[in-house]
């Protein structure tokens, strides 16, 4: 799966030597009673025209408010966007109009969600709901809004698509639901795909099926997609390169590859060997001792410390700078050489 | 649905004759000696009471006999009979005056509590906990918390008599105007309740994630608002002022007594202070199946706004 052979839509090209989409330095923080929630410290990710990243983390990591903030979908209040920029084809989607954002939703960015039972108007037939962003954004004709969503619907594969256009969304199955949110988001051919933990839902058997329907859509469609997931098992066959997010930051990125193959941080190893295994017998499964840290209070230096195998004083009193190890891989670890050079081991 | 409708329809036929046994029992079972109540305070013949006891059957005694007398009154309903009150006149005669009067008094009632209510509440929903959220929050709490007892007169005494914006009473043969002000007395409290309702409702639905959805398909804000959220906070709205238009429907008896509308409502108050047993069974009755039938619809309408509720 590499860049070659994907013919990027005309339009998805990017200003010379720039991204099609890219997050720099992106400070969120929810405003509620108890306090203030420190929920995005500093993220940054780029996305290329065609291909896929993978974000991974826990829940609370603050990958699902990343991807919300570039859709511009965040709730404002509790959330508040305190620096950053969120670069689209060159543009800065966070100094636009909300008008101008609302133009780029659907039409250069779409984005499916994790429950599509809730995620969809309980109210309308699947088929209207997939109409309705052709007739209010396109301005088309109800017949041809119904047409073109017949073949959305054919396209994600839901059988029996024009018999089913009727129905309501609880009528359907879950992965069936999914495919109509799926549709519902490609109704504008969007050049990005972001897809927030779009299989935690379902069953293990539908989850490989919307995987793979995601892979052929993105390849097919000549779309960038950022997936979300916490499940390292989904990332694999999907990803060309992995960001892996810890209280609000990106901890390791790397190509997919290389970060399977040797994981420089911590958290990724820890991760990565909480995986069940079958080439190895009758061990015990690893896990990451402690919980997640509450984001009112992040733990000084780096926020993985107290959780952390490797542990030293530095970490407790330096917050570690993105350590670059070639090949385009970064991590965010005082110690990213060595837990790099043990998992290779 | 059709199954279910018809089941309905049978639960309605019992429902309708344990509410009128009930009724019939309560009404004739304190009372002493009928016929006299009958004749008032006129002096009754041997023959008079004779001729009377053979047409109501009052000579079979206990509980068998009531149930003679109950089954004959139910067989005259069912021809569409309701029978004589007390006073001789038809019961059907004073419902059919009754009836149009209470109709349209309901009617303005519901429009005020729909017009008002649900406005206010979409917008006290979509700017929960700022001034216009807050202050009508108060002012419903004030409404719901004054009963209509209080609540009537005290609009009849400001409103009618001391600055005569509005006809103190209604009279006879009540015209729109007349009826204006009790309709907005007796909707108030089911314009607080749909106020209350479509705030809680519209402020839900505005979190809901297919809200999220549809902001993330690009759709104006406004249309997200009109389309998406009201269809949905809508629901549990239509189904509450569904069962008040029931309950509107069979009269208001504080709100016609205090305006002195002949609607239901009064001549069903009339005959309980009168003790006139034949007019109250009989209105009550006619009661029961406007009800039952108000409260079905009501269902069949929730099935019609929301898809996912199914009746097998």
């Amino acid at each position: 799966m590499t860049d070659a052979v994907i013919q990027p839509t005309p339009a998805s090209a990017t200003p010379e030597g720039g991204h099609l989409l890219e997050i720099r330095d992106l400070h969120v923080e929810f405003r509620t009673h108890e306090g203030v929630a420190k929920v995005i410290n500093g993220v940054s990710y780029h996305l290329n025209a065609g291909e896929t990243l993978a974000v991974l983390g826990e829940s609370g990591s603050g990958k699902s408010v990343t991807a919300q903030a570039i859709m511009g979908i965040l709730d404002t209040p509790p959330a508040h966007i305190r620096s950053g920029q969120i670069l689209y084809q060159g543009r800065d989607l966070l100094t636009q109009s909300e008008e101008q954002r609302r133009q780029v939703r659907g039409k250069e960015i779409a984005m499916i969600f994790q429950d599509a039972l809730s995620a969809l108007n309980p109210v309308f037939p699947v088929g209207w709901q997939i109409a309705e962003t052709l007739r209010t954004r396109e301005g088309m004709s109800r017949a041809d809004a119904r047409r073109r969503a017949i073949e959305l619907m054919d396209l994600v594969k839901i059988p029996a698509a024009e018999r089913r256009i009727g129905d309501y969304p609880h009528q359907f199955s879950g992965g069936m639901r999914q495919r109509v949110m799926i549709a519902m988001a490609l109704a504008l051919n969007p050049k990005v795909l972001i897809a927030d933990e779009p299989t935690t839902a379902l069953d293990v058997t539908v989850q490989a099926q919307i995987m793979d329907l995601l892979a052929d859509l993105r390849r097919d469609l000549g779309m960038a997609m950022i997936l979300i997931t916490h499940d390292l098992g989904v990332v694999a066959g999907v990803a060309d390169r992995i960001a892996v997010m810890y209280a609000g930051r990106i901890v390791e990125h790397a190509d997919v590859r290389s970060l399977y193959r040797a994981p420089a941080h911590p958290y990724t190893k820890g991760l990565l060997e909480s995986i069940p295994r079958l080439d190895v017998r009758g061990q015990e499964l690893a896990t990451i001792k402690g919980l997640p840290p509450n984001l009112m209070r992040i733990p000084s230096g780096c926020p993985f410390h107290p959780r952390c195998p490797y542990v030293q004083q530095v970490c407790v009193d330096e917050v570690p700078h993105d350590l670059v190890l070639g090949d385009g891989r970064t991590s965010a670890c005082h110690f990213a050489q060595e837990v790099r050079d043990d998992s290779a081991r | 649905m059709f199954r279910y409708i018809l089941r309905r329809l049978l639960q309605m036929v019992l429902a309708f004759f344990g509410t009128t046994l009930i009724v019939y029992a309560l009404m004739f079972a304190g009372q002493g000696d009928p016929i006299q109540a009958l004749a008032g305070e006129r002096p009754v013949t041997a023959a008079q009471r004779a001729y009377l006891t053979e047409k109501y059957h009052l000579d079979a005694t206990g509980v068998g006999g009531f149930f003679y007398r109950y089954f004959d009154y139910v067989r005259s309903l069912l021809q569409g009979d309701l029978g004589q009150s007390l006073t001789g006149r038809q019961i059907g005669d004073i419902l059919q005056q009754a009836w149009p009067v209470t109709v349209k008094l309901a009617l303005i009632a519901l429009a005020v509590a729909v017009i008002f209510g649900v406005t206010a509440g979409v917008i006290a929903g979509i700017r929960r906990a700022g001034i216009f959220d807050n202050s009508t929050l108060v002012l419903t709490l004030l409404v719901l918390g004054i009963p209509t007892i209080v609540l009537a007169p005290l609009a009849q005494y400001f409103l009618g008599v001391k600055w005569q914006l509005f006809p103190p009473t209604a009279g006879a043969e009540p015209d729109f105007y007349a009826l204006l002000l009790p309709g907005i007395v007796l909707g108030s409290l089911s314009l607080a309740t749909a106020l209350r309702l479509t705030r809680t409702s519209v402020a839900e639905n505005l979190r809901a994630d297919y809200v999220r959805t549809a902001r993330s398909k690009g759709l104006l804000k406004r249309r997200i608002v009109s389309v998406h959220v009201l269809r949905n906070s809508l629901i549990p709205v239509v189904t509450f002022l569904g069962v008040e238009l029931g309950n509107l429907m069979s009269g208001a008896i504080i709100t016609e007594g205090v305006f002195n509308i002949p609607g239901v409502g009064f001549n069903l108050f009339r005959g309980i202070r009168t003790e006139d047993g034949p007019l109250v069974v009989g209105i009550v009755s006619v009661l029961v199946v406007v009800y039952l039938v108000s409260n079905l619809l009501v269902d069949v309408l929730y099935a019609v706004l929301d898809p996912r509720i199914r009746y097998e």
